[in-house]
């Protein structure tokens, strides 16, 4: 199996004759040249704002840190991007998540977090010295190569004779080969070194976390694919199935003498295809509401409402569709609560606000009843808050002795065109 | 408003076997079903080409296997004002009832519950009544919305509900009576109590028996 490498060390392990037939010896000199060019503009920049700064108001030398605090970050971006030239494995910053959204708390989260502190390090070694080893090993990789196969031209502007020229040149060939496989191994092995500052690897505990994060949501989307495959078979299937059967005995009835004892007994059939057909309609719509994936989650919270037997207040205003997983979890939860509310609160009457606000959706059902419930005890609720936790989102539920009750689910997502 | 002349039909069904029983029961009762098709697209073709004097379709059907059987009646309703369409759903929705009645004044539309073709006879009934101009809710729809609370129907009495439910079938005065075993007349008080409680100023008998059917599924719909 031909596996195509992810990066230049990767690509080391090929037959040095087929490596040098690829683009990665070109992509490694590239990444070289380009660390040069870049690393030295990077060094104008810096020397020029450091002698700005302590020549004319030394007092800023403080913020000149911050300064490169905040320099370095886009830096290390865009060093994260041009990986890309000979390493294809994704590079994640790994930068910490402020707790909370104010001035203050993302200036904190940014000043705490390491990433900051390996990203300032890099920028400043990348300006200082690192630059000017990938212009050497530039120069000699592919300059060396380049001067030798050029001989025939200068020995033209000089007095070297020939022979020289035409010694150079095989000797030209062989280190541009030997250059092309070196400035593999440098790009590997640089890239190795911007890879352990600006985009570490997860440790193991970190990766198993990532897994399993990122497992959960694939069986609750895998979860909420079967429930669909189930509500189509059914659809499909045995609700088609009884529709047919039900018409057919309706045919047969208007063949039957009314008042025969056959009549009576198609009849009787007919009543129980019927119970039949209302059970499953049930069903369907209980494993997958068809308004919910035609209308969107305003006209079948809306319906759920409107099928409660205690009075429900609604006001929603959700303009556009959201996304799949997002409204199906939010109808569930909204049609749990509900559930809840007729059940267990002795409320009556209750209250379904929903909106969509700062790419936010928050739905609120509260009650007027007697309070005390819990989540813990074992209500349906305890798995949809697993689930709007896959989503990042939050299920809230206060409910004092006495009530009133109020359950709470925000999920951060965008909305989509009407 | 009952019609006495066979129907030419254009039938929209995905299911193989549903689309035969229904094909059969519609010549049963006389109809010609000019077109039995399988999804949308040939069904809006089918109209367009044979200008059928009624339509029945299923509501969930190809390409999309969403509401594009209801989608397709709205769309051609708003170019053939006034086609007959009877819609056979399997969801007890009044939102996809709604927007039905919405298109054009709401006449000549229907909303059943695959289950009532059960009923031969009532079907080709509702079909005809449909066909004929009028409006057919299914009673389980009508129910659905009747459990709805703060409602303007709340402030109808239990008797002007069963009559409001039995003229959203499309029933006349007349059949009313014999349905609840009243006079003509009691149930022509009844009306003039809904049309009241609803706020429906006089004005065409008929028009008004539509508005009240319409308030039904807008009461709630709008807040």
């Amino acid at each position: 199996m031909d596996v195509s490498p992810a990066n230049a060390w990767e690509a080391m392990s090929q037959p040095p004759l087929r490596l040098l037939r690829t683009s990665w010896p070109w992509r490694s000199f590239g990444y070289a040249m380009s660390g040069a060019l870049i690393g030295a503009l990077l060094l104008g920049l810096l020397t020029l704002v450091v002698v700005a700064v302590t020549t004319t108001a030394p007092y800023l030398i403080v913020m000149l840190v911050l300064f490169l605090v905040y320099v370095s970050r886009p830096v290390a971006r865009f060093e994260r991007r041009r990986l890309r030239l000979v390493d294809f494995d994704p590079a994640q910053a790994g930068y910490r998540r402020a707790d909370a959204d104010s001035l203050t708390g993302r200036l904190a989260a940014r000043f705490i977090d390491p990433a900051t502190w390996r990203e300032l390090a890099y920028a400043v070694l990348f300006g200082s010295a690192l630059w000017g080893v990938d212009l050497v090993a530039g120069l000699i990789l592919a300059g060396l190569p380049m001067l030798c196969l050029t001989s025939v031209a200068w020995v033209w502007f000089t007095d070297e004779t020939w022979l020289l020229a035409l010694l150079l040149f095989p000797v030209g060939v062989v280190l541009l080969g030997a250059g092309g496989l070196m400035a593999c191994a440098y790009a590997g092995a640089r890239t190795m070194i911007t890879r352990a500052l600006i985009a570490p690897q997860p440790s193991g505990l970190q990766r198993r976390v990532q897994e399993l994060t990122s497992s959960r949501a694939r069986l609750v989307a895998a979860f909420e694919a079967e429930r669909r495959r189930i509500e189509r078979d059914l659809h499909d299937g045995a609700q088609q199935r009884i529709t047919a059967l039900t018409m057919a005995l309706g045919l047969a009835q208007l063949d039957l003498p009314e008042d025969g004892p056959a009549a009576a007994q198609v009849a009787k059939a007919q009543e129980l295809a019927g119970l039949a057909m209302t059970e499953i309609r049930g069903l369907i719509h209980g494993i997958h509401p068809q308004v919910l994936t035609d209308r969107g989650l305003a006209a079948a919270v809306e319906d759920l409402a409107a099928r409660s037997p205690i009075p429900v207040d609604v006001d929603v205003s959700l303009p556009g569709r959201l996304p799949q997983p997002v409204e199906t979890a939010a109808y569930f939860v909204v049609s749990e609560a509900l559930a809840n509310v007729a059940k267990h609160s002795n409320a009556s009457r209750g209250c379904l606000r929903a909106r969509h606000e700062a790419g936010v959706l928050t739905v609120r059902v509260r009650d007027d009843g007697t309070g005390g419930a819990d989540l813990a005890a074992g209500t349906g609720l305890t798995g949809l808050a697993d689930r709007i936790a896959v989503l990042e989102g939050t299920l809230e539920l206060t409910s004092p002795p006495g009530g009133p009750t109020a359950l709470t689910v925000e999920i951060p997502c965008t909305s989509t065109g009407p | 408003m009952h019609l006495d002349r066979p129907l030419t039909v254009v039938l929209a069904e995905d299911d193989a076997l549903l689309r035969e029983g229904l094909v059969t029961l519609l010549e049963r009762f006389g109809h010609r079903v000019a077109a039995a098709v399988r999804d949308a697209p040939a069904l809006r073709a089918a109209v367009r080409d044979l200008t059928p004097d009624a339509l029945v379709t299923d509501v969930r059907m190809p390409p999309d296997m969403t509401d594009d059987g209801l989608r397709a009646a709205v769309e051609l309703r708003a170019e053939h004002p006034g086609l007959p369409v009877l819609v056979l759903s399997q969801y007890v929705q009044h939102t996809y009832a709604a927007e039905l009645l919405n298109s054009g004044d709401g006449r000549a539309v229907g909303y059943l519950l695959k289950d009532r073709v059960g009923n031969a006879r009532e079907f080709a009934e509702a079909l005809v009544r449909v066909a004929g101009g009028g409006t057919v809710v299914d009673p389980e729809v009508v129910r659905q919305l009747l459990r709805r609370r703060e409602n303007p129907l709340q402030r109808l009495t239990q008797r002007e509900r069963e009559v409001l439910e039995l003229m959203a079938q499309g029933k006349t005065n007349a059949a009313i009576s014999r349905g609840l075993f009243v006079t003509e007349a009691a149930v022509a008080k009844h009306i003039g109590g809904i049309f009241l409680k609803l706020d429906l100023t006089p004005g065409g008998d008929d028009h008004r028996r539509v508005l009240a059917v319409l308030a039904y599924l807008y009461s709630q719909g709008s807040d």
